[in-house]
C-alpha cells in the first residue's frame, strides 16, 4: 500500500481538520478485469479536493466508500476526528454526516423539488435556522421548487439534488461527478453555481471528475488515481507544476497560477493580470481591480525563444529560467520547466528544437503564450 | 332479472370475507418476502422464489391434500393449532384463510418483488446519505415508487382468492355459512341440476372477474406498464 505523506498525527496536535481515509476494496469474483482499490490518504478537512482519474480509476468507488455505501471496503474513515469506520466499526450510510450528490440526477420521483428539500431537512442532524433560504437562494431554484423532477430540465435537478445535500448539514460534501450526465451548456450554467458553492459552504467537499477544466476552476486539493492507485497528491498548483505528470493529467500538461487583476485596456477588450514573473494580457475578464484571480496555461500553448525580440503577433512574453528539462528518447517532445518569478511554467517542444536552440538547465529563455484561460 | 337465493347471498358474503381476509394477510407477509427476495443476494433466493410460485404449477388437489394433511389432528400445523386451544383448522373459515394466504401468495408477492427489483438501489442509497434509515426508506421511498405493484398485488391477490375453487373443496368442504364460498355454492347447483341459479351467480362471477382485469388493465396502461406478468 502506497503511503503519501504521513503526518496527520501532527495536524490532529494542532487541531486542524483533516479526513482521513485508509480503505482497500477488491472486487474479485465475477467482475472482470479484477479490481481493487487501496487508498491511504489524509485529506484536508476543509476546502474543495478533486478526486481526479479515467473512468474504472476507482474514484466514484473511493467516495462510495467513505460514504458508506460499499459494505465490502475494508479499512478506516475518520473525518474531523469522528470515526465512521475502522476494523471493528462501521457506522451506516444513514448515521454518516454526509451530502452526497449522485452523477446522474437522483431526486425522488414522487415528491416535487421542495418535498425533495423538506426530506433532507426533516432528517437533518443539526438545522441552522435561515439556511434553506441562503442555499435556495445561492442554487436559484426559488422558482423552481412546486415542480416535480420530470418537469425539470438536466442542470436544474443537479441543483436541486446539491441543494438537498447541503440542507442535511453534512460535516462532508461528496460531489460524483455532478456535471457528467450533462451537456456542455449545461455544464456552463451550473459551474457559477458550484463556485458559489465554494465560497459560501463551509464544509469540505469531495468532488469526483475526470475533467481538468473542473478541477482546474474549482479545487484546492487534488488526489490522483489510477487503477485503485493514489499516484499523486498535493495542493492542485502544485500537482500540476510537477514533471513527472501522472499519466491521467499527460493530455493536458499544464500549470494553475495565481494572479491579481491590475488593469483593463479598453480599446482592445483586454485585462491585464499580474504574475510574481511579469504581466498577462488576456481576454476581458469582469473582475474588480485587485481581486485574485486563477490562470491556467497548457504546456502546449507556450514556445521558447533565445531573444526578447519582438516580431510575433504573440503578445504574452515572460522571461523566465531554465530549471529542468525532461525527454524521452522515444517521444518527439520534450518538457521544459521555467521559473519565472515565484511562479512555475511547463512549455511543451518539440526535441528538435531543443537541440537546435541549445537549451539547457540553467538558461534564461522567453517563454511566449499563446493562449491563456482564466479559470476562476 | 339477477335474483340471489339466500344461500348465495351467504356464500357471495363468505366469499368476499374470505378474499378480504386472505388480501390483508397477504399484503402483510408478502412485502417483506417480496423486498427480501427483490434485494437479497442470498444463495437462497431460488429456493424461497420456487417455493412461493409453487401454486402457480401444482394442482389445486396436491395443495389442498398436503395442507389436509398438516392441518389435520396429526400435522404438525394441526398439532399447533391444537395445543394453543384452537381445535384443528380443516372445515373452518379459519382453515381456508391459512389455504388461501398459500395459494394465493405468489399473485402477492412477484408483483410486489418485481417492482421493488425495478427501483433498484439507488432510490435507497439516495435516502440513506439523506439520513434514513431502513423502515424510514421502506415506507418514505419504497412504498411510494414501487405504489404500482402494490397495487396490482392488492387487485390480483383478491381476485385470485375469489375465483378459488379445488383447495377450498378439499380443505374446507362445503359447510353453508362457514366454508360454502361462491364457486362451491355454483358447483353445487350444477350437482343438482338447478343450471338457472347456476347461471345466475357463474355470469355475476364473469363479470366481476372481467371488470377488475379491465380496472388491472387500465391502471397499468396509465401507469405505462412498469409492471408485467412473468
Amino acid at each position: 500500500m502506497n503511503e503519501p505523506h504521513r503526518g496527520d498525527s501532527n495536524k490532529k496536535a494542532s487541531g486542524i481538520s483533516t479526513i482521513d481515509v485508509s480503505l482497500c476494496l477488491d472486487f474479485g469474483g465475477g467482475s472482470s478485469p479484477p479490481f481493487s482499490l487501496a487508498v491511504n490518504v489524509s485529506l484536508p478537512g476543509a476546502g474543495v479536493t478533486a478526486i481526479f482519474g479515467h473512468s474504472g480509476s476507482g474514484k466514484t468507488s473511493l467516495l462510495r466508500s467513505i460514504a458508506g455505501l460499499e459494505r465490502k471496503a475494508l479499512g478506516s474513515v475518520v473525518v474531523n476526528n469522528e470515526n465512521w469506520q475502522n476494523s471493528t466499526f462501521f457506522l451506516p450510510t444513514h448515521k454518516r454526516s454526509i451530502g452526497y450528490v449522485f452523477q446522474e440526477s437522483s431526486l425522488f420521483g414522487h415528491l416535487t423539488a421542495s418535498g425533495n428539500l423538506r426530506y433532507a431537512r426533516k432528517r437533518a442532524k443539526k438545522r441552522t435556522k435561515g439556511l434553506s433560504r441562503k442555499v435556495i437562494e445561492i442554487m436559484g431554484i426559488s422558482h423552481l421548487l412546486d415542480r416535480f423532477p420530470s418537469q425539470l430540465s438536466g442542470g436544474e435537478r443537479q441543483r436541486v439534488s446539491i441543494a438537498r445535500a447541503l440542507l442535511t448539514e453534512p460535516s462532508l460534501l461528496l460531489l460524483d461527478e455532478p456535471l457528467a450526465a450533462l451537456d456542455i451548456s449545461r455544464k456552463r450554467e451550473i459551474i457559477p453555481y458550484l463556485e458559489l458553492l465554494k465560497q459560501n459552504a463551509n464544509v469540505p467537499i469531495l468532488y469526483v471528475s475526470h475533467s481538468v477544466d473542473e478541477v482546474a476552476r474549482l479545487a484546492d486539493h487534488i488526489i490522483v488515481l489510477e487503477q485503485g492507485k493514489v499516484v499523486a497528491e498535493g495542493a492542485v498548483q502544485e500537482v500540476f507544476s510537477q514533471m513527472d505528470v501522472p499519466f491521467s493529467l499527460q493530455e493536458d500538461t499544464g500549470v494553475l497560477l495565481s494572479g491579481t487583476y491590475k488593469t483593463h485596456e479598453p480599446e482592445w477588450s483586454l485585462s491585464r493580470v499580474a504574475l510574481s514573473g511579469g504581466d498577462l494580457l488576456v481576454a476581458e475578464v469582469s473582475a474588480t481591480v485587485g481581486a485574485d484571480l486563477r490562470v491556467r496555461i497548457l504546456a502546449k500553448d507556450i514556445s521558447l525563444s533565445l531573444s526578447a525580440e519582438d516580431h510575433s503577433s504573440i503578445l504574452n512574453r515572460l522571461e523566465c529560467e531554465i530549471i529542468d528539462v525532461v525527454e524521452k528518447a522515444e517521444q518527439s517532445m520534450a518538457l521544459v520547466k521555467l521559473q519565472t518569478g515565484d511562479d512555475f511554467l511547463i512549455a511543451s517542444i518539440t526535441r528538435k528544437s531543443l537541440y537546435r536552440l541549445g537549451l539547457v538547465k540553467g538558461m534564461h529563455v522567453w517563454a511566449q503564450i499563446k493562449s491563456v484561460a482564466i479559470v476562476q | 332479472m339477477i335474483n340471489f337465493s339466500p344461500e348465495d347471498i351467504s356464500a357471495i358474503w363468505l366469499t368476499l370475507k374470505l378474499a378480504s381476509t386472505v388480501t390483508i394477510i397477504l399484503l402483510l407477509i408478502g412485502t417483506p418476502i417480496a423486498y427480501w427476495l427483490a434485494r437479497t443476494n442470498s444463495k437462497m433466493k431460488g429456493p424461497i422464489s420456487a417455493i412461493v410460485a409453487l401454486p402457480l404449477v401444482l394442482p389445486p388437489t396436491v395443495i389442498g391434500f398436503y395442507l389436509l394433511i398438516a392441518m389435520g389432528p396429526n400435522g404438525f400445523v394441526g398439532q399447533l393449532t391444537q395445543s394453543l386451544g384452537l381445535g384443528t383448522l380443516p372445515f373452518t373459515f379459519g382453515g381456508l384463510v391459512v389455504a388461501s394466504v398459500f395459494y394465493s401468495m405468489p399473485f402477492v408477492v412477484q408483483p410486489i418483488q418485481n417492482a421493488i427489483e425495478g427501483l433498484g438501489d439507488r432510490p435507497l442509497e439516495v435516502a440513506a446519505s439523506l439520513g434514513a434509515g431502513r423502515l424510514d426508506q421502506f415506507f418514505t421511498v419504497v412504498l411510494p415508487l414501487a405504489k404500482p405493484g402494490f397495487i396490482t398485488a392488492t387487485i390480483l391477490g383478491f381476485a385470485h382468492t375469489v375465483g378459488e375453487f379445488g383447495v377450498i373443496l378439499m380443505i374446507g368442504g362445503n359447510i353453508p355459512g362457514e366454508t360454502r364460498v361462491v364457486s362451491v355454492q355454483i358447483y353445487d347447483h350444477v350437482e343438482s341440476l338447478a343450471y338457472g341459479q347456476a347461471h345466475t351467480l357463474a355470469g355475476t362471477m364473469v363479470v366481476f372477474s372481467f371488470v377488475v382485469l379491465l380496472c388491472l388493465y387500465w391502471f397499468q396502461s396509465k401507469r405505462g406498464g412498469q409492471w408485467s406478468m412473468k
